[in-house]
């Protein structure tokens, strides 16, 4: 079994003779027969997506993308996402948007505050939801009828509503758009990726927590980031340490048994942004829907997210 | 029936969450451990293939996989051959590349796992996802329907972000019709070393409320244990599966272990 290879036009594990995933005769071909790959590529469109231009002109009026990624999950993407939107809306003449391509497992309008909301179509277009004036929120969790419901869509149908997202919503002008995303690096990286590669992606920020199975997995988000020329703005260690509230004694939850997120900037070469330590109350911000650094401006961890932030605002100014 | 690779396996056990990081693969490790103390021979199958943990915890990481004429032969985390073990990670020939798969290849390597590993005569068979509830798991469950899965093991963290997730994730084991053996809530409180306060650092009782509001059993509350991720990432001799009887959490394991073989009895 030859290892995996990521996604070319002719995968390595292809059957002879594979005409390639992109050609005429995608799954049409003799040597498909038996692929498992067939149906899709026989069924996919062929030839330049006329949904990318309309995507291009939408995205114009945004002045920076920015994609927040991990290999690993639970390691506070959607946490950080949010509280870097609150932040960077604080300046009243910045306009920001979030949009959240997490499609199993949309956090973002509970960690917003936007639970129950739904979304509004407009002659130009769906109109975001918005915290404030000047922040709007994207999601599909403002789409289901019941927020118990499980998404099952395969992977086609998951890229299908990245696009609506990319070319239907009317984020109007943005100074930033924020791109939550699942773990992983599959169908909704790839999408953003490509959708967004006429338009330019500023860059994405990768979150990682301190422990080796953690930054496993972030290093092959990292190599997907190099694989699909995403510049990597830098690196954040979530969960780095906790600071007990009732004795104030420091301990070491996920330890950095490989050298944690430091290590691992040195050995990649990108920029460790920050370091933000453990609190209570960040979780509890996220469930009730509010600004963890407004409602705690003294915690060491707003702090240190105040750090990481004011570093990326600098990178934009 | 014809005789496959899954024809000795005598109980499938799905772990689930609709939620990235509550620990799907370290209780999925844990539960496999404490099985196997019980004598019970166990097999993990991990199906995350952008984000593979198995082979790490297990302390495989650089194991590499052989073909038989029965198929893949699974990577055994000891000695004795009673814990056996698949993952994409031992099919890297770099750990650090990335799996930039799409939805149908994925589905078609979820298939050749489910078929082609010969898993020999099995006792119980545990299967960790990746989190959500798409390609990976219809996959997972359209492959392992002949066989009739025993259930699915839900983990959840205790906040209310992490709850929101899993209720989808319930949701989709209801479509499937995947019966739920019980929700395990991981993280669930950390016990200061310095002055042995309680604190919950992602909320608490959200797991326990939410299995009583479905009617599905609560299995237990993991706590947070720093030595158990110490434990986990020490390879060779060191390795948790040498040493998971030490850990703090062994004896929540040994309960929960039991129960699930209580709720997957022998047909």
């Amino acid at each position: 079994m030859s290892p995996p290879h990521s996604e070319e036009n002719v995968p390595e594990n292809a059957p002879e003779h594979c005409p390639g995933t992109e050609s005429d005769q995608a799954g049409k071909a003799s040597a498909c027969a038996g692929c498992p790959n067939q149906n899709a590529c026989a069924t996919a469109p062929k030839g330049p997506d006329p949904a990318i231009p309309l995507i291009t002109a939408r995205m114009a009026s945004v002045k920076h993308k920015i994609l927040i990624l991990s290999g690993k999950g639970g390691v506070g993407k959607s946490s950080f996402t949010s509280q870097l939107a609150f932040a960077l809306a604080h300046d009243e003449d910045s306009e920001v948007g979030v949009m959240d391509v997490d499609i199993c497992g949309p956090s973002i309008p509970t960690i917003m505050g936007l639970e129950g909301e739904q979304i509004h179509q407009s002659n130009s277009g769906w109109q975001p939801v918005f915290v404030q004036e000047n922040l709007g929120v994207m999601s599909i969790g403002f789409m289901l009828p019941n927020k118990d419901d499980a998404v099952i869509w395969r992977g086609p149908k998951k890229n299908g509503l990245i696009k609506q997202f990319l070319k239907d919503v009317d984020w109007g002008t943005l100074d930033f758009l924020l791109v939550d995303t699942p773990p992983g690096t599959s169908d909704e990286h790839l999408s953003v990726a490509s959708y967004l590669k006429e338009s330019g992606i500023d860059g994405a920020i990768v979150i990682t927590t301190p422990q080796e199975v953690a930054l496993q997995d972030v290093r092959k988000e990292i190599d997907f980031c190099r694989k699909v020329n995403i510049p990597i703005l830098g690196l954040v260690e979530n969960m780095s340490g906790f600071v007990c509230p009732n004795c104030h004694g420091e301990s070491v939850i996920f330890p950095p048994t490989t050298g944690g997120a430091e290590a691992l900037a040195k050995e990649m070469n990108i920029d460790l942004l920050g370091r933000i330590p453990l609190d209570p109350r960040i979780a509890k911000s996220c469930d009730m829907g509010v600004s963890f650094m407004d409602e705690y401006p003294d915690s060491p961890a707003s702090a240190a997210y105040e750090a990481v932030i004011d570093k990326l605002q600098a990178r934009f100014q | 029936m014809s005789e496959t690779n899954l024809s000795g396996v005598k109980h499938i056990v799905l772990v689930l969450s609709g939620k990235g990081g509550v620990g799907k693969s370290s209780v999925t490790t844990q539960l496999a451990l404490s099985l196997v103390e019980k004598g019970f021979k166990c097999g993990i199958m991990d199906v995350d293939l952008t984000g593979p943990s198995i082979p790490r915890m297990l302390g495989l990481d650089g194991h590499q996989v052989h073909q038989s004429s029965k198929g893949w032969v699974p990577v055994y985390a000891d000695s004795k051959q009673n814990l056996a073990c698949m993952s994409i990670g031992f099919l890297l020939t770099n750990k650090n590349d990335s799996v930039v798969w799409r939805g149908p290849k994925k589905t078609a390597m979820i298939k050749q796992f489910l078929q082609d590993v010969c898993w020999g005569e099995l006792d119980y068979l545990l299967i960790d996802t990746p989190p959500g509830t798409s390609d990976e798991h219809i996959a997972t469950i359209e492959n392992l329907k002949e066989y009739s899965p025993d259930g699915a093991v839900v983990v959840t963290t205790p906040q209310g972000v992490a709850i929101a997730d899993v209720r989808k994730e319930l949701s989709f084991c209801k479509k499937v019709k995947l019966p739920v053996l019980g929700v395990v809530e991981n993280m669930s409180g950390f016990v200061c070393p310095h002055c042995t306060e309680c604190t919950n650092i992602f909320a608490s009782g959200g797991g326990e409320a939410m299995a009583g509001e479905y009617g599905i059993e609560f299995l237990g509350r993991v706590p947070i244990d720093p030595g158990f991720t110490m434990m986990v990432e020490t390879d060779g001799d060191g390795s948790y599966v040498n040493s998971f009887e030490k850990s703090n959490l062994f004896p929540i394991f040994k309960t929960i272990s039991s129960r699930v073989v209580e709720l997957t009895p022998s047909q």
